[in-house]
């Protein structure tokens, strides 16, 4: 019994990917319920004129986090796979790698996000299309960071190996208190909201309920969006190729074990 | 003959753990290098630094005549590499499996590349079976095939017969004797299999430590060690102090 426990015992101690993981999730949880349930407690009708706002800005998100997760998975399939060797050694540039997973988890996000935007209309009497063209932009600008979140946990998978596993799965939800996806921003302390202004999550919530609420349109919420995707996907293709570099000279690419 | 392998004094250094001290040596076409070592004399980094996984701290690698740093592409297109520790996608079936991999290898005629070696591995009515219930056997043969879907110049084997029962590994040997020689291709077969490396191989490279501490052939071996065998020349240069580098 005692065995067992050193067993993962010495695993964790090894880990700093997993110590981390037990500590921040339920530090996120409680974080995110916090600033919920105090944004309700003090804004009982904030949402009273634009029933589905909250079912909106949900499928908004589990969009992102489709994206974000899909493009995790197909890395990580290889390394559980055992195929991440086979991978790296086929004549493939890393850009090709990154394309196709890309692509992939874009099909993957949109095979489980259709389902959910036909239901909500006969479920609830709710269409996120309400939302008019704008709803592409903002599609495009979570697509953009889901695939970003990817792209450096991937890089973060390369250069720590599996046992980084486990931030591919919570990144997400690290980042939700500070997207504002159920309250606006107000309701952040002042240094969560200079974070909070700092992602580009929080444009796109604010104006998916600023369309569905005052049925206006605020371009620079959109602009500020892409600006924020734009210099994320940069630094997270930069920071993959060093990972790569990082994994060539250790041989992560070559013992991809615990 | 030309060298289709060049390795010139390659050094790997983890940190301040050096795991190649700086090795050199060439791979004929239409030749087997046999390369023998105790588990950490580096013999699997050797092999990682080939495939290009791992940044050789210093020295060269040429395949083919091309330097590997700075033309990684073009040479993964000539080499491929087998190994019990990997293996392929377990839910994909064995024709989607070498499909994939054929089109990774950028292969014009995928499914008559797919029949040759399915005839040559026997692969034929697995083809539509799903790769992760075959039996040990059968992964090998399709592993195999899916290192030749490109047809390499350069084959890396590492243990390629481990776990294989003598029927399936007899047959896994013949077939890479007679594969090299139809297609003078050179390979770097990484053993454990003392009679595998002895029938295979016409010369050998013996690392401990990260560097080489003797070569020639089995038969030279065995005789400049006083040994009945490969396995006791093995054993005592394991035992020993490094001899020549």
């Amino acid at each position: 019994m005692y065995g067992l426990f050193l067993r993962h015992f010495y695993l964790i101690t090894r880990s700093f990917p997993r110590v981390l993981d037990l500590v921040y999730w339920p530090t996120i949880q409680i974080t995110l319920w916090g600033f919920i349930s105090n944004f309700f407690a003090t804004h009982t009708t904030y949402y009273n004129n634009a029933v589905g706002v909250i079912l909106t800005c949900a499928i908004l998100y589990d969009f992102l986090f489709r994206t974000s997760i899909g493009f995790n998975m197909l890395f990580l399939e290889e390394i559980w796979s055992r195929n991440f060797t086979n991978l790296f050694i086929a004549p493939m540039k890393i850009g090709e790698i990154l394309t196709s997973l890309v692509a992939t988890a874009l099909i993957r996000a949109l095979i489980g996000l259709i389902p959910a935007v036909l239901l909500t209309s006969p479920l609830f009497g709710i269409s996120i299309l309400d939302l008019g063209i704008f709803l592409f932009f903002l599609f495009l600008s979570l697509y953009l960071f889901g695939i970003t979140l990817g792209i450096l946990v991937s890089a973060g998978l390369l250069r720590y190996g599996p046992s980084f596993e486990n931030i591919a799965w919570s990144t997400m939800f690290l980042l939700a208190p500070f997207g504002c996806i159920y309250y606006p921003i107000e309701i952040l302390p002042e240094v969560f909201q200079k974070i909070a202004y700092l992602l580009p999550l929080v444009y796109i919530f604010e104006e998916a309920r600023n369309i569905l609420i005052n049925q206006t349109v605020d371009m620079q919420n959109i602009y500020y969006a892409f600006l924020w995707n734009g210099v994320y996907f940069v630094l997270s293709i930069v920071l993959f190729y060093y990972s790569f570099n990082v994994a060539k000279n250790k041989g992560t690419l070559i013992n991809m074990g615990e | 003959m030309k060298n289709l392998v060049e390795v010139k004094n390659i050094k790997k250094n983890y940190g301040k753990n050096e795991a190649v001290k700086g090795i050199s040596f060439n791979i004929k076409e239409d030749e087997i290098l046999g390369l023998l070592g105790p588990n950490g004399s580096g013999k699997t980094t050797t092999i990682g630094m080939l495939l290009g996984l791992l940044k050789p701290t210093s020295g060269e690698i040429l395949i083919n005549g091309q330097k590997l740093e700075g033309n990684r592409i073009e040479i993964l297109e000539q080499i491929n590499f087998i190994s019990p520790y990997i293996e392929l996608p377990k839910k994909l079936t064995v024709k989607q499996n070498l499909t994939v991999y054929g089109k990774l290898y950028k292969i014009n005629n995928i499914n008559e590349r797919i029949e040759f070696l399915s005839e040559k591995l026997r692969l034929g009515r697995l083809l539509n079976n799903i790769t992760g219930e075959l039996s040990s056997g059968q992964k090998n043969r399709v592993s195999l095939a899916k290192a030749l879907i490109n047809e390499p110049k350069v084959l890396l084997l590492d243990e390629p017969t481990a776990s294989l029962d003598p029927e399936v590994g007899d047959f896994v040997r013949s077939f890479l004797e007679d594969y090299k020689k139809e297609k003078k291709i050179s390979i770097l077969l990484a053993s454990h299999n003392m009679n595998e490396v002895t029938r295979l191989c016409k010369s050998i490279l013996m690392m401990k430590d990260g560097i080489i501490i003797d070569k020639g052939n089995p038969e030279e071996l065995i005789n400049k060690h006083g040994r009945k065998n490969l396995e006791e020349v093995f054993l005592k240069l394991s035992r020993s102090k490094n001899e020549l580098n």
